[in-house]
């Protein structure tokens, strides 16, 4: 069984689409920072210690920790 | 003309928009801070003279993504616009907004727009865009939103003119929906309107919403965003211009390799945490000390050219010393907010989120917890007031609640005082110096009580508010100096006169409580001090200080002193050791001057080691043995790392978290942290 990679599983460089959320309550907050299903993200970097991660969403700078990360599931 | 005929406009946009600086240039210096009615949210207002000679009121909102609120924040945007009736409902709402992240900020500017708002865009940073190679079309832009576009640069202050030019007119609501949401809650919204006929589906549908009307809230609140975004992205294609660009953002990502490096960005950080700490405790020690000095000249000099009396010894004694007393926290307040407004204003302070997050997160605290602990060592007033950059309310709480018990600069001559009493100035293993040790020891102390704290109130507090770190990564800016200058104006402003005033009351009262007492011992106080001294050889200073001594000792406070005797012996601590615990209540440092007037040493001369040589010969009348044992001193030295004795850190809680809730909660914890712990101390080493 094959869980569908977030951008969590992202590393730094790598892109992925944008398919779906897994929390009804976060996604509101993703909704309204720009991260729509079908919207190409880039992991960037993430912080020293691991999280939070640095994304990049349609040319801007979204810092975000990585368990909300693994909230945003990827096409596959 | 009064301020209700006065036209008010309101500044709304996305955080990092550049709204502040359009505020900073719109209003100049006339601002003034105030509070959103009951919430913990400062209203920025100010007035701008335009260019006809009107003068206008302009209000800052909030920084905010969306009409719907997900923080304290937003939500106060939302019951503004959102009601009609609400004192502060503009007449024109200007929406600032990024030119070089034009789709996200177009949410909020759509949003506003099909509210059926008098809305202006401010079309803000067209340089960043420049600089990253985009343009657009303002006339079609202006064509299908429907509204005027002006476009801006509040950093330099370009477009300000025009934006001016333009709040001069009324702007009239024109054009149809941008997207419509009629069939998101047909049934509910066809039927709204038919009873409010004047408003737009999207002013229904929000009304609905916040009543809690709608069935599926959250599903129609995610089509909604989705929907308009899709339309967003069509209309930026449609009227971007693409240009040849500068080259910013590889700039800013070579910085991000430096400064949030694994090992370079923590050592970088670190630095400029030092740097500020010296700035607050080396810097602002000189014009701490000269308003010392002007404040204790003039305290004299009206003393000695008044007549003598009431009135004199209250100015004279209580209220010029109580200004004083809030003037002396200016310059560190100042400094410390030079280098915070820095630290925003560059796009450093998130990236001190990102370092600092996973490691201060376990501790219920924020990334941006770091700098006000920091800055605690220094003087806990500015570093409460620092913590408003944490927008997450529980994480902000716990961060005001434990920033006191950092050892602050006041602790200093308190610990300085009782290490030279009960620590031998002997080295231990030949290296350790065991009065450092001691001293280290006792910041120490104050950093685990931060640390254990914040971790058990992260347990105990209950929120509705979900802690998560969804936020902007700002591209690296040259800071203004303008905003700055106005940040320090605003903070110095805030404190002065809103912490101020609890600060200079509650020194009044203290001064009354140690100037008079019950009876007339203290009328009769120079009689009363030459009959004992009859006989002996005594000078003119020396009977003066055996009077103060004297009249301290019959005072209210003394009687104060004398009452928790019972409850402070277990500790170890005498009356006399109460009366300055009463007295220091004001301020830690003032423990020192009452121990040298109980110990009557005449005042001018407050020298360290006098103090230590009177206090060091205290007997214990139940012992025999000297008073100041190694048990009592490190017991007072405990107490005094933990016990919240300081008015203006009451008074700053009291102003920072709107209400008394806190500041209490926080002195009984703190108070009966250090009791215990004193207690535990004195019992340990008797």
């Amino acid at each position: 069984m094959s869980k569908a990679k977030t951008v969590g599983d992202l590393k730094p460089g790598e892109n992925g689409t944008i398919c779906c959320f897994k929390d009804d309550h976060l996604s509101l907050k993703l909704l309204d920072m720009g991260c729509l299903p079908g919207t190409s993200v880039e992991m960037k970097f993430s912080a020293p210690l691991g999280d939070p991660i640095c994304i990049d969403v349609e040319g801007y700078n979204l810092l975000l920790r990585k368990a909300e990360a693994h909230t945003i599931s990827l096409v596959e | 003309m009064s301020t209700k005929q006065r036209k008010r406009i309101a500044l709304v946009g996305n955080p990092n928009s550049g709204k502040s600086s359009l505020f900073n240039q719109l209003t100049g210096l006339n601002q003034k801070i105030g509070n959103f009615p009951g919430v913990t949210v400062d209203k920025k207002s100010g007035i701008s003279v335009l260019l006809n000679g009107e003068k206008v009121e302009i209000i800052d909102l909030p920084g905010t993504y969306s009409i719907y609120p997900k923080s304290n924040d937003e939500t106060v945007v939302a019951n503004i616009l959102l009601n009609k009736e609400n004192a502060l409902f503009p007449d024109i709402l200007v929406v600032v907004v990024d030119a070089s992240n034009l789709k996200r900020n177009l949410l909020l500017f759509t949003q506003m727009k099909d509210l059926g708002l008098p809305v202006i865009l401010a079309l803000n940073m067209v340089d960043m865009a420049d600089r990253i190679g985009v343009g657009y079309d303002l006339e079609l832009l202006e064509k299908e939103l429907g509204a005027l576009v002006i476009s801006t640069n509040a950093r330099v202050g370009e477009g300000i003119d025009e934006l001016k030019k333009a709040l001069e007119n009324q702007v009239m609501v024109s054009g149809g929906s941008f997207f419509d949401v009629t069939e998101l809650a047909k049934d509910q919204i066809t039927d709204y309107l038919k009873e409010h006929p004047e408003d737009t589906a999207y002013w229904a549908l929000q009304q609905l919403t916040s009543e809690g009307k709608l069935e599926e809230n959250d599903s129609v609140q995610a089509k909604d965003t989705t929907l308009r975004y899709g339309k967003i992205n069509r209309l930026v294609k449609q009227v971007e211009v693409k240009k040849e660009a500068i080259g910013l953002k590889p700039y800013s990502e070579k910085i991000d390799k430096i400064l949030t490096h694994k090992i370079w960005g923590y050592v970088i950080f670190l630095s400029v945490l030092f740097v500020i700490f010296q700035a607050i405790f080396a810097w602002a020690s000189w014009p701490m000390d000269l308003i010392d000095i002007v404040f204790s000249e003039l305290s004299a000099w009206l003393s000695t050219n008044l007549p003598a009396g009431i009135f004199t010894d209250l100015l004279a004694k209580g209220l010029v010393p109580g200004i004083g007393g809030v003037l002396i926290f200016i310059p560190q307040i100042a400094i410390l907010f030079a280098f915070i407004s820095l630290l925003e204003e560059s796009g450093y302070m998130a990236r001190v989120v990102f370092l600092m997050d996973k490691i201060m997160r376990k501790f219920g605290l924020n990334g941006k917890s770091v700098v006000p602990l920091i800055s605690g060592v220094a003087c806990a007033i500015p570093a409460i007031m620092a913590t408003r950059t944490i927008e997450n309310w529980k994480e902000r709480m716990i961060t005001i609640f434990v920033t006191p018990l950092m050892s602050c600069s006041a602790r200093l001559p308190v610990y300085t005082i009782l290490i030279a009493l009960v620590i031998p100035d002997e080295y231990v293993l030949g290296v350790f110096n065991m009065q450092g040790l001691v001293l280290l020891s006792l910041y120490l102390l104050g950093f685990i009580a931060v640390l254990i704290s914040a971790y058990i109130l992260k347990k105990l507090m209950k929120t509705t508010e979900r802690s998560f770190l969804i936020m902007e990564l700002p591209t690296y800016k040259t800071p203004r100096w303008k905003n700055v200058g106005l940040t320090i104006l605003e903070k110095v402003k805030t404190f002065s006169f809103e912490a101020g005033k609890i600060i200079i009351a509650v020194s009044i009262v203290l001064w009354v409580l140690a100037t008079y007492g019950p009876g007339d011992n203290i009328a009769n106080a120079e009689a009363n001090v030459k009959a004992t001294l009859v006989g002996t050889n005594y000078t003119e200073a020396e009977l003066n200080d055996k009077v103060a001594s004297y009249k301290l000792e019959n005072s209210y406070v003394a009687k104060l002193g004398k009452a928790i005797e019972p409850a402070i012996k277990p500790l170890g601590f005498n009356w006399k050791v109460g009366i300055a615990l009463v007295t220091s209540f004001a301020a830690r440092e003032v423990f020192v001057g009452t121990m040298s007037t109980i110990y009557s040493i005449e005042s001018a001369d407050g020298d360290v080691n006098t103090i230590k040589a009177r206090m060091g010969s205290e007997i214990n009348p139940e012992t025999g043995q000297l008073y100041f044992t190694l048990p009592v001193g490190l017991s007072l030295m405990v107490f005094y790392v933990f016990a919240m004795q300081c008015i203006s850190t009451l008074a700053i809680t009291y102003r920072e978290t709107k209400g008394w809730k806190w500041p209490i909660l926080q002195t009984i914890y703190m108070s009966g942290l250090a009791y215990v712990l004193s207690l535990l101390t004195f019992n340990l080493f008797s």
